[in-house]
């Protein structure tokens, strides 16, 4: 018989018995819904942590400091000499990194105490300059009024809790201005008369204090600037560049000035470096040490991040391919009645010159085609019920004041893979029906009873 | 030996059923020959093995011992597959039940044995058209089996036997479910497509009577064995 006259007939027969062939294919939905939506879950739950541990640079920052500088004073400089020479973490080192492939961006970062008015009253708190790139890490998502106009604007967005601190009503902050008070540093020139005969250590610095008046543009309740590389969280950012311009006194300032040895060259006590992805991280880590710097990441704990993720996604698979395994029983199930009731259709097919093949190929392509739809809607209902899902988290969410997150994630390859896959399977289901009926016997089928 | 006069030659033909060690001869021995064109009446008791022995010519089941060829093919050397396109091609069945699958209307019903033959679409409708006019139900086409009366029925299976234009009409006990009048009618039916279409029919019957006003030859069953086979003189049909 012909593929077409195949596909006419076998959607004849599920049409004709409509309800039982409608409730066999619900049931593979069913599996595939089950399976979609555990599946869904689990890429979107990946996703979600994958996407906000990207941005949180935790995972695609490397933290470079000078070899030497993570050995505690006193510590035998030997140790250094021993495999590479230590360099300095100057602008030419800078320049360097940056040349490196998969490099986004490097940067220094910038984090100082200091003083805060506003109103005419004083804050205490902890300022850490933001790159640009940070605007769209994620933690910026959802703020209340805008991330900085631009990299050199004289801009700061106050976390939550400073702002609680600042006034009672937080929102009412933005458009007002705040005056930054910090100490600026301001290089000694080096004393000719200086023992030093190598033109030597800088003349250390004086600190001069300083105000910089800026505008408060937004509030976030996140922590973009949350500890890292041993500083405190910060409650006040400001753009990068502005706060870079500030030389403002810095935690490692004087330990730099210790070793510091080429005053009219930035160094700088540690870099930070974004690598395009977390990926690029390990080996981008392995160059910068062959560099002759000490760098460190958070690859490892996102290495087992990504095994946990596994085996999740392993269990939440095996257990929406049971559901689909019952399903599988509802369709041999439904196609092994469909052999008993249709016994004398069958017989009088193989009177009128239908092959066992043909027979067989029917009952196949009836199990395909429920599967086929099966699968439709099954990730029609997955997609819906991983909707439902985040819905309702996100109502919880809500609630306790939080942001709204997307739990479930249904990409092309799961619909696709979920379609094939019932089929698949329904055609596997479909295989020892229809085999039975290309068996049964025209005479025996056709007696009259 | 069979000549081209021949359609239908059984060598010795026996089947026999094995139920729980016990042997069931449903055809023993039968030898005989079936001229083309010839109207044969296969009569017999209940049970003398009428039903298996056109079974086995239609080739929906195979001799235990004999042989049989039709058309000129010899049965026993044909494949599964390659006696499933006999039955399509050569054999037409119709049955007392009429065995319309009564989910598809007459169009359907008609049109199976063509999908099943791979005839082309295009040239489908024409077909079933033709044979509902040689059977009278056109106006019928649309309706289901099941809304029509049982000589209708059977005008319909006998429609659908002839769609492919077979050699070799079957019919078992065509008029066993259909009162006189009717069973009458569509023996007359029977044997006028025979006349205009020129072609073999072996039918099984209790009813000697009709058989003898339709058929040109009878042929007697009794436990398995052929029994006689006469040709109907017009004294007989008398
Ligand atoms: N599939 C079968 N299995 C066992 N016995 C059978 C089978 N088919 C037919 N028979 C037996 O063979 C004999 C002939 O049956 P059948 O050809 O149907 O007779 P008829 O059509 O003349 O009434 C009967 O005794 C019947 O019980
Ligand atoms: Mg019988």
């Amino acid at each position: 018989m012909k593929t077409r006259d195949l596909a006419d007939l076998a959607f004849r027969n599920l049409r004709e018995a409509i309800l039982r062939n409608a409730l066999t294919t619900l049931g593979v939905a069913v599996g595939v819904a089950s399976l979609v939506a555990m599946m869904s879950l689990g890429v979107g739950l990946q996703e979600l942590a994958s996407k906000r541990l990207s941005q949180s640079g935790l995972f695609d920052t490397i933290f470079v400091t000078p070899k030497n500088n993570f050995r505690g004073i006193g510590r035998p400089q030997r140790e250094v000499e021993a495999d590479k020479p230590a360099r300095t973490l100057d602008e030419d080192a800078r320049q360097a990194i940056e040349k490196l492939p998969n490099v986004i961006e490097v940067y220094s970062q910038v984090r100082f105490f200091t003083e805060v008015r506003f109103n005419n009253k004083p804050f205490a708190t902890v300022v850490a300059g933001m790159p640009d790139s940070s605007r769209n890490s994620g933690s910026f998502d959802g703020m209340q009024g805008n991330f900085f106009s631009s990299p050199t604007a004289n801009e700061a967005i106050l976390q939550i809790e400073f702002a609680k601190d600042l006034s009672e009503k937080p929102a009412s902050l933005i458009g007002q201005d705040l005056v930054l008070r910090y100490a600026e540093r301001q290089a000694l020139p080096a004393n000719d008369d200086s023992s030093s005969p190598s033109g030597g250590p800088s003349g250390g610095f004086s600190v001069v204090p300083k105000e910089l008046r800026l505008k408060i543009v937004g509030i976030v309740e996140t922590e973009p600037a949350a500890g890292y590389g041993g500083y405190g969280n910060a409650r006040l950012l400001m753009p990068l560049s502005t706060a870079s311009t500030l030389r403002a006194a810095q935690v490692n300032d004087l330990r730099d000035i210790v070793r510091d040895n080429t005053a009219n060259k930035t160094t700088y006590p540690s870099l930070s470096v974004r690598a395009k992805s977390p990926s690029q991280v390990e080996t981008l880590e392995a160059s910068i040490k062959a560099m002759g710097f000490a760098a460190f990441s958070l690859l490892d704990a996102s290495k087992s991040l990504r095994t946990f993720f596994s085996v999740f996604d392993l269990l939440l698979g095996i257990f929406g391919s049971l559901a689909l395994a019952v399903a599988t029983l509802g369709i041999v199930n439904t196609l092994v009645m469909a052999i008993l009731e249709r016994r004398r259709e069958i017989g009088v097919l193989k009177a009128l010159g239908a092959a066992d093949s043909d027979v067989q190929q029917l009952f196949f392509v009836e199990a395909g085609v429920m599967g086929l739809f099966g699968g439709f809607l099954g990730v029609l209902f997955g997609w819906l019920l991983g909707r439902a899902i985040t819905f309702g988290t996100n109502v919880y969410l809500k609630r306790q004041n939080l942001n709204p997150i997307e739990l479930s994630s249904v990409p092309w390859w799961l619909v696709i893979a979920a379609i094939v896959f019932a089929i698949l399977v329904s055609l596997a289901a479909g295989l020892y029906p229809a085999s039975r009926a290309a068996k049964l016997n025209p005479v025996d089928a056709l007696r009259y009873e | 030996m069979p000549n081209a006069e021949t359609a239908i030659q059984l060598d010795r033909v026996s089947r026999q059923y094995t139920m729980g060690g016990a042997t069931i001869q449903a055809v023993n021995d039968v030898s005989l020959s079936i001229a083309r064109n010839e109207f044969l009446a296969l009569l017999g008791s209940s049970g003398s093995g009428k039903s298996t022995l056109l079974n086995l010519i239609a080739g929906l089941d195979r001799p235990t011992s004999g042989s049989i060829t039709a058309q000129g093919q010899n049965l026993a050397e044909l494949t599964s597959i390659e006696l499933a396109r006999y039955r399509c091609n050569t054999i037409g069945m119709i049955f007392q039940s009429f065995n319309l699958l009564p989910r598809m209307t007459l169009e359907e019903n008609i049109e199976l044995p063509l999908r099943l033959a791979e005839v082309a679409r295009e040239e489908r409708p024409g077909r079933v058209h033709e044979v509902l006019e040689r059977v009278r139900l056109t106006h019928r086409l649309g309706h289901r089996p099941t809304e029509l009366s049982g000589g209708e029925q059977q005008r319909v299976a006998i429609a659908r036997a002839l769609v492919n234009r077979p050699k070799i009409l079957l019919a078992d006990e065509p008029t066993g479910n259909l009162d006189s009048a009717t069973g009458e009618a569509v023996l007359s039916l029977l044997r006028d497509v025979q006349r205009e279409l020129g072609m073999t029919i072996v039918m099984v019957t209790h009813e000697r009577p009709l058989a003898e006003r339709y058929a040109d030859r009878l042929a007697i069953m009794g436990d398995g064995k052929l029994l006689s086979a006469s040709e109907i003189t017009k004294e007989a049909a008398q």
